[in-house]
């Protein structure tokens, strides 16, 4: 397990260089000069000239991506085009409500997902299950942001129970906090659990039949506790592979909730600087949330080889 | 037997989209395009089918018409990032020495979320449908190329591959006439999944301004225009919504037959590996 | 002790309706030690799950039938009553070891999971149980294998568990089904003597399904021999060696080699495949693939007849035939 971890968090390295690679080149894939992009076409020679200077668009590529690579590894994403504030503070300031969003949505999945898949195992033998089978898949099937319009219509503006827009920060209290953040995280949950639930459900399904449920059952131990231990513990860990996945879509997902719900994110970051054409910050936030991802998927890979005792006790 | 009807339903539905949206000039009453200032917001009605929009044109034509632009990028993406990830894959499994390189590269592009890896190219590149393309294949390919590399691990040793390799068959020969039809199943159960993420992916793009141009009319430009009339006129929100589930819908139930077509215990395989990549259809 | 009487449980497959145990009776007195041998398919573990209703249902259906333990009758006892049926009086062991562990707990969890079903014992009473048991089952240093996953054990070790688990409290019968297939010939060989030591010190009455005569020959104090869903013999051991009176028997003891046997009689397999049992032939369901088999078998299908005090055989043909039939084979 201890050369595992090693050989897995050393495996971090590469994949970070290549990222940063990927991030770097994205403002040099920019057909025409980023320096006119951003500043406009009618901007003065000298204005084009400066930023050029400033974005280092003047040396070799190479020298260019090992300047950059050397400051990004200092924590230095470089400062904004657009209001000139260093882009690590941009994230920084932004980064509270989407934590925040992911947080509540990941417990949204927990506290439904496990239940719904029990649920829907132990009824396994009813019309529930195809009915679930289907639902699932109609849920990876709906776009989130469609999904978000209709609820936003349906419980935000015909019913105002919830707000449709803002965000206040945990500081200001914690119920205006969960308040404003409910129907958006729920929005971004959605699709999410239809995939965890599904794959616990297979999972949950494909362990029920299995010889050690049989001893189990040959105990004499509860139906219930058959599922909710022996199948469940068992289920867990094949789960967990998809939680990077689900990670995933809730990183990408978060464009576009807070860009309707309005929330001062970090895809609203995003969403502004691409409008903007504001590259370093464009940049920066693609890299953190990519940072971010990869240190997602080195945890669960590790909570996964903690999880399964075959591969725990392996040396 | 139950699925198998349900399967039948879903390639039904989706041919009669494809087809309804390529010939859709034939049949077609109405015009997307023609503007009607004194039609505008109409509800649903009998000659309005789905109603109409802000500039007065037929919703239901538009969604029709559109659907051109988001089945040919989804089919356009879905067929070259399997051929690149496909390559990938077999070249990484195959040969020993290119899979570390190889490997890392994908795992570089697989350490974004595909929509945010999507989205940030197509700033960088532009929003025309071209590079919205680009954007998705290379936002789709790296899972392909992982999908195949660990299908023709499983396959690699077994006997029919390694009498070739003493016959002294060449390597190309090998992975093109015995590596690649054995690990088929996979790449068209996974090429179907594309297809209907790219469809999403390429509608989330329009939908948040960094699409296809928002003159053409696509399912994600229309959700865009209808967002502000979604209390005045939510008809216009709906269908366009309505047809994007339907077509990702049935291209997801297709995937999930296909695989359990292909392979009836596709659970138990996923359960044995370290870490499967996972095959589910997801957002 | 235990009493089944004319049980039948079907198998309700896509293919057909299978009829996995079709008039099943036999009877086991507290102490004994029944084997039920036959080859895959014969039903001999359907019958073996049925006994505490351990089959899937779906596919299994009970439509006829008592299985009667202590008088009570088990297939119709309510759900609460045969949990607690489950473990505490009927125990089971299952074929593969390397499977019947839950692979992400504990051998210890597992081993006080069957001690705290049924008694309410304190954690530290469970866990010096547990190693009480798994010393009597053989398992060297058991304080510290509690403490294993069931990986970090040998399929033979893990049966052991298995036993143990079985016997966490103190069943009256011990269902075993084939314990001994998936292990190395000389693994079996020490499961069989463990079971048998156990049977001598808590006097357990043990069901050996096995579809090899071999490993219940000494044993047992019954064999029951099954084909086709259906006993076809049933006698003392010695009987069922030295008195075979049903030609599948005398079959299954061909095919099995044996240091005993004469220069002259030649080791035989049984030809064909067990029969399909959607739609089973005509007749005696042995005919196809009988030497001995005559035109009447092809109608007539044998009951169980007496052979003798206590044997029970179903065949159209009577002892004395059948003996005839038989050095007539042997000669050839």
């Amino acid at each position: 397990m201890l050369g595992y971890t090693i050989r897995r968090c050393l495996s971090v390295v590469p994949v970070m260089f290549v990222v940063s690679i990927i991030v770097f080149l994205l403002v040099h894939l920019t057909p025409g000069n980023p320096a006119h992009i951003i500043l406009g076409e009618d901007a003065s020679p000298e204005a084009v000239a400066q930023l050029e200077e400033q974005l280092g668009l003047n040396d070799p590529w190479y020298i260019q991506f090992f300047d950059w690579l050397k400051q990004v590894v200092t924590g230095d994403l470089g400062t904004s085009v657009f209001s000139a504030q260093p882009v690590t503070e941009l994230i920084f300031a932004n980064f509270g409500p989407t934590f925040s969003l992911m947080i509540l949505s990941l417990l949204f999945i927990m506290v439904i997902s496990i239940p719904l898949a029990i649920l829907i195992v132990s009824l396994r033998k009813t019309i529930l299950d195809p009915l679930f089978t289907s639902a699932s898949l109609l849920g990876v099937s709906i776009p989130e942001f469609w999904l978000a319009i209709l609820l936003v219509l349906g419980l935000g503006v015909s019913i105002p129970i919830f707000p449709v827009a803002g965000y206040m920060p945990l500081a200001e209290g914690f119920g205006s906090w969960l308040y404003h953040l409910l129907l958006p995280a729920f929005v971004l949950a959605i699709v999410e659990i239809g995939i965890i639930s599904r794959m616990l459900r297979d999972s949950m399904l494909d362990s029920v039949n299995q010889d050690y449920t049989k001893t189990a059952r040959a105990k004499g131990v509860r139906e219930r506790d058959v599922l909710m231990k022996h199948v469940f513990a068992n289920a867990l860990i094949p789960t967990t592979t998809v939680l990077s996945a689900t990670v995933a879509g809730l990183l990408g997902g978060t464009v576009i909730i807070e860009t309707l719900f309005t929330i001062p994110g970090i895809g609203q970051l995003l969403i502004d600087s691409i409008h903007r054409r504001d590259y370093p910050v464009i940049q920066g936030v693609v890299l953190f949330i990519a940072a971010i991802y990869v240190l997602v998927n080195l945890m669960v890979d590790l909570l996964y080889a903690f999880l399964d005792p075959r591969i725990r006790y392996d040396e | 037997m139950m699925s198998q009807k349900r399967n039948l339903i879903a390639l039904a539905i989706f041919l009669l989209i494809a087809l309804g949206t390529i010939t859709a000039n034939l049949w077609l009453p109405l015009s997307p395009v023609a503007i009607d200032a004194e039609q505008r917001l109409l509800a649903p009605s009998a000659a309005h089918w789905f109603g109409t929009d802000d500039f007065g044109r037929d919703i239901f034509a538009r969604v029709v018409v559109a659907a051109r632009v988001s089945l040919a990028v989804g089919v356009i993406v879905a067929i070259i990032a399997t051929v690149v990830g496909t390559l990938i894959g077999l070249i990484s499994g195959y040969f020993r020495k290119t899979d570390f390189i190889l490997m890392r590269i994908v795992d570089g592009f697989l350490a974004f979320p595909a929509l945010l890896l999507a989205l940030a190219l197509v700033a960088a590149l532009g929003g025309s449908i071209t590079n919205i393309v680009i954007a998705l294949t290379i936002a789709f390919f790296p899972v392909m190329s992982r999908v195949v590399r660990s299908a023709v691990l499983q396959i690699k040793n077994a006997q029919y591959i390694e009498a070739a390799k003493t016959t002294g068959t060449n390597n190309f020969v090998i992975i093109f006439r015995y590596v690649l039809p054995n690990v088929l199943s996979p790449i068209i159960v996974q090429s179907t999944f594309i297809f209907a993420k790219a469809i999403l992916a390429e509608a989330a793009l329009s939908f948040l301004g960094v699409g296809v141009n928002p003159s053409t009319p696509t399912w994600g430009n229309m959700l865009q225009e209808s967002q502000i009339y979604i209390t005045i006129a939510p008809w216009f929100s709906i269908f366009p919504g309505v047809a994007i589930v339907i077509t990702v819908l049935s291209l997801n139930i297709l995937g999930d037959g296909l695989r359990d077509a292909f392979d009836p215990h596709s659970i138990q395989k996923k359960k044995k590996k370290r870490r499967p990549k996972q095959t589910a259809p997801a957002a | 002790m235990l009493e089944v009487k004319d049980l039948h449980v079907h198998l309700e497959t896509p293919a057909g309706l299978v009829k996995a145990v079709d008039g099943v009776s036999f009877r086991l007195e507290a102490g004994q030690t029944i084997g039920i041998v036959g080859e895959s398919g014969s039903g001999k573990s359907v019958l073996a799950h049925s006994l505490t209703m351990l089959n899937p249902e779906p596919p299994a259906t009970y439509p006829k039938g008592e299985i009667l333990f202590q008088g009570e009758n088990i297939l119709t006892m309510d759900k609460r009553r045969l949990r607690s049926m489950r473990g505490k009086e009927i125990a089971m062991i299952f074929q593969d070891p390397m499977s019947s562990l839950n692979p992400v707990f504990k051998i210890g969890k597992q081993l006080m999971e069957a001690i705290q079903t049924h008694q309410k014992l304190s954690k530290k009473e469970a866990q010096q149980k547990a190693i009480e048991l798994l010393t009597d089952v053989g398992i060297p240093d058991p304080e510290r294998r509690m403490q294993s996953y069931p990986h970090q054990f040998s399929g033979g070790m893990r049966q052991r568990v298995l036993i143990a688990i079985a016997l966490a409290a103190r069943p009256k019968l011990l269902i075993a089904d084939e314990p001994t297939t998936a292990l190395d010939v000389t693994i079996q060989a020490q499961i069989i003597e463990l079971l048998k030591s156990i049977q001598q010190k808590y006097g357990t009455a043990i069901i050996m399904i096995t579809h090899d005569l071999g490993v219940v020959a000494n044993l047992a104090d019954r064999i029951l021999v099954m084909y086709a869903g259906k006993i076809v013999e049933s006698a003392s051991t010695a009987d069922i060696f030295y008195k075979t009176a049903m030609p599948y028997t005398w079959s299954l003891l061909r095919s099995i080699p044996r240091l005993d046997a004469g220069a002259s009689e030649r080791l035989l397999h049984i030809e064909g495949q067990p029969p399909n049992l959607i739609d089973p032939p005509q007749g005696c369901n042995f005919h196809p693939r009988c030497p001995f088999a005559r035109d009447a078998c092809l109608q007539e299908d044998p009951p169980l007849g007496e052979r003798g005090s206590g044997h029970l055989a179903a065949c159209i043909l009577s002892q004395t035939e059948f003996e005839k039939e038989k050095k007539g084979v042997l000669l050839s």
